[in-house]
């Protein structure tokens, strides 16, 4: 984009027409200033909110702490020390100073700070979705593309029907399924869990990804025992993601498909490979890259269920342990994450958008 | 409508009439359209035997849910207990028919509470704007911050498990994708010439809201909201799942697949059977909302 365009652009793209001028910079400062505000304001909503959860639990966090046994002046004094006593305005505030330190309480099913047990578990997590998007777009794309082609075509309505089925398909019995499958039936993969228990501990944990670690610690018994553990909850919770990405490829291609370049390539006498790789994919990218990663965000949802099925020492199966188990402190910071790291995900898709995008660019 | 034309013959008479035939053949073509979709067809088909296998329940079923037989646990399919027993001796085919009771309570009472709520939201957002719109899209736009489950987890888990917390945390968490949606449609409606029309006679944004932009935008909302009972579905299976819905005894789906998942290796028939159920209804739900959708939304495609 050349500089003559630019102010053009963001005096027309956001301001209403004024009588002066105002510089660009004050504008892009402005600009910036009300983004990082909005975003500031919903992570302090969305904190607001996770903070109004825990407080409309029935149980008594200070009654948990000291438990049934104690006397009245104990459980008085642990109950000030919480601030329960305190209007819910200054509660929040102290919630919020707390989080400011980097305080986020203590869990108190392992006696650890929450933010200690989330750091541990959370690689498994990663390295589970990160499987999993991968499997998902390498399979959803291709899907979704064949299926525009051929639309209304059997195979079209294959695709359909596969992608209508992973909406449709509660994740945990396909997990169990395949468990009972290729696990107990056929025996060709791991069980639940990251590796058989004889390997457990074997490498050192570095990444807290397995299969990086042992890797990195040269021992390859581990890392195939560990990819026959993946393998099955990666692909379980990839089809999931594959449903929508096909089914998104699909509407994405079928928009470009009948414009006039498209008709112009073939007209031009390419090959139609060529059109569709080289011409009408190469369109749909930018929307591509910003669906897989908002649906690696919304597989952090599938990894909770995933997570139970194979006992997957994840984000997921930390979250389910404290819901029964009924810890506030640590469902509501594992909420809040999950907020933030979707809030994140759909600005850096948004971003992406705007990198890859110049017609975005204001 | 009819009171309010005779009223007024003329030149508004005319229109109405107009609009009512024009509704009537669109009603016909969609059904000419849903026959020749026989996936959304059967998508209907699925939910009406669901509806009715729930309603005659005890008809259908050949045992008692509840009551247990431990002589009679673990017993493959056969022809006295077609999908076999579970661990307690209960009969799965039965279980799974007045699972559907289940499941329909919890679609049907979420769906109620939402679509309301949700088109309410997105209305008055959508046709008062400025700082209404703010604020309410503020809100919703926090709930949609957070993935589904992982929100009505949170719920779930700040109520207490059981069967009718989870439905206050599944509808706590389903209206923002619908007022969304209003929203949009209002917008495009609010600023239509007959609109304008309509305020310049002097209707209170009331009227305008309940007699032309509801109307207008509710078909929108009933497909999704059809859309929508799949994840219902799937959402109450998962908690029940993770022993946070429905609570045992209880024949829910989502509940059996979590208490066979112990005996699973040995006697697949335990988690295979409600898992089948719980897709098969989710995927009629799916496919009965896509149809509706193609029908209704001619824009899609």
């Amino acid at each position: 984009m050349t500089e003559a365009t630019k102010p053009l652009r963001a005096g027309t793209g956001t301001m209403r027409p004024g009588p002066s001028p105002i510089p660009i910079v004050y504008l892009k400062l402005w600009q910036a200033t009300k983004f990082v505000g909005g975003i500031a304001l919903t992570i302090l909503c969305l904190m607001a909110l996770t903070f109004f959860i825990g407080r409309v639990m029935p149980s008594d966090p200070a009654l948990h702490i000291v438990g049934q046994d104690a006397d009245q002046e104990t459980y008085r004094m642990v109950y000030e020390r919480l601030g329960l006593d305190q209007p819910i305005i200054v509660q929040f505030w102290r919630y919020l100073t707390q989080l400011a330190h980097g305080d986020f309480g203590v869990a108190l099913l392992t006696g650890r700070p929450v933010i200690d047990d989330i750091a541990r578990v959370f690689p498994a997590t990663v390295e589970l979705a990160t499987l999993s998007i991968i499997f998902g777009a390498g399979i959803g794309i291709p899907l979704g593309v064949v299926a525009a082609v051929n639309k209304g075509k059997w195979i079209d309505h294959l695709v359909r029907l596969v992608s209508l089925t992973g909406h449709s398909i509660p994740i945990f019995w396909l997990g169990m399924m395949g468990l009972l499958v290729f696990y107990g039936m056929l025996g060709w993969l791991g069980g639940p869990g990251e590796v058989d228990v004889f390997y457990n501990d074997m490498v050192e944990r570095r990444t807290g990804m397995l299969l990086i670690d042992s890797l990195i610690a040269g021992e390859m018994d581990v890392f195939w025992n560990a990819v026959s553990h993946i393998v099955l909850p990666a692909s379980v919770l990839g089809y999931s993601s594959m449903a929508y990405i096909s089914r998104m490829t699909r509407s994405f291609m079928l928009a470009q498909l009948n414009q006039e370049y498209a008709v112009t390539a073939r007209v031009k006498g390419l090959s139609e490979s060529k059109v569709i790789w080289r011409h009408v994919f190469r369109n749909i990218r930018v929307q591509l890259v910003t669906i897989v990663a908002l649906t690696y965000g919304s597989l952090l949802e599938g990894a909770v269920l995933v997570e139970k099925v194979f006992a997957w020492p994840g984000f997921g199966q930390y979250l389910t342990n404290n819901l029964l188990f009924g810890d506030m402190n640590a469902i509501m910071l594992c909420v809040t994450l999950v907020g933030i790291i979707f809030i994140g995900l759909n600005i850096l898709s948004d971003a992406l958008y705007r990198v890859f995008d110049p017609r975005t660019r204001t | 409508m009819t009171h309010q034309a005779s009223q007024r013959p003329g030149a508004l008479a005319q229109p109405r009439s107009a609009k009512s035939s024009a509704m009537l053949a669109r009603i016909g073509s969609a059904l000419r359209h849903f026959l020749g979709n026989p996936l959304a067809a059967l998508g209907l088909a699925v939910i009406l035997l669901l509806v009715f296998v729930a309603a005659f329940a005890p008809w259908i079923a050949t045992h008692d849910p509840i009551t247990q037989n431990l002589g009679n646990a673990l017993k493959p399919p056969s022809a006295a207990n077609w999908f076999g027993t579970d661990e307690l001796g209960r009969d799965i085919y039965s279980r799974i028919v007045y699972g559907s009771r289940v499941t329909l309570y919890i679609v049907s009472l979420v769906t109620v509470v939402v679509g309301p709520i949700g088109l309410a939201v997105g209305v008055v957002s959508g046709y008062f704007g400025g700082l209404t719109d703010a604020i309410l899209m503020r809100i919703t736009d926090i709930f949609l911050s957070v993935p589904g489950l992982v929100l009505t987890l949170a719920f779930v888990a700040a109520l207490g498990p059981g069967l009718g917390n989870a439905v206050i945390a599944i509808a706590l968490t389903a209206w923002p994708p619908i007022a969304r949606l209003a929203r949009a449609e209002t917008m495009m409606i609010r600023s239509a010439d007959y609109i304008a029309a309509v305020q310049l006679q002097g209707a209170s944004s009331l009227r305008i809201i309940t007699r032309h932009v509801v109307p207008m935008c509710i078909l929108s909302v009933i497909v999704r909201l059809t859309l929508n009972m799949a994840t219902i579905i799937l959402t109450a299976a998962g908690l029940g799942f993770l022993g946070l819905g429905a609570q045992p005894p209880t024949p829910e789906w989502g509940v059996m697949t979590s208490t066979g998942r112990e005996y699973m290796l040995d006697h697949w028939w335990l988690v295979t059977m409600p898992g089948l159920a719980i897709l098969l209804v989710s995927l009629s739900f799916n496919l009965f909302g896509d149809g509706l959708r193609d029908i209704l939304d001619p824009r899609n495609e």
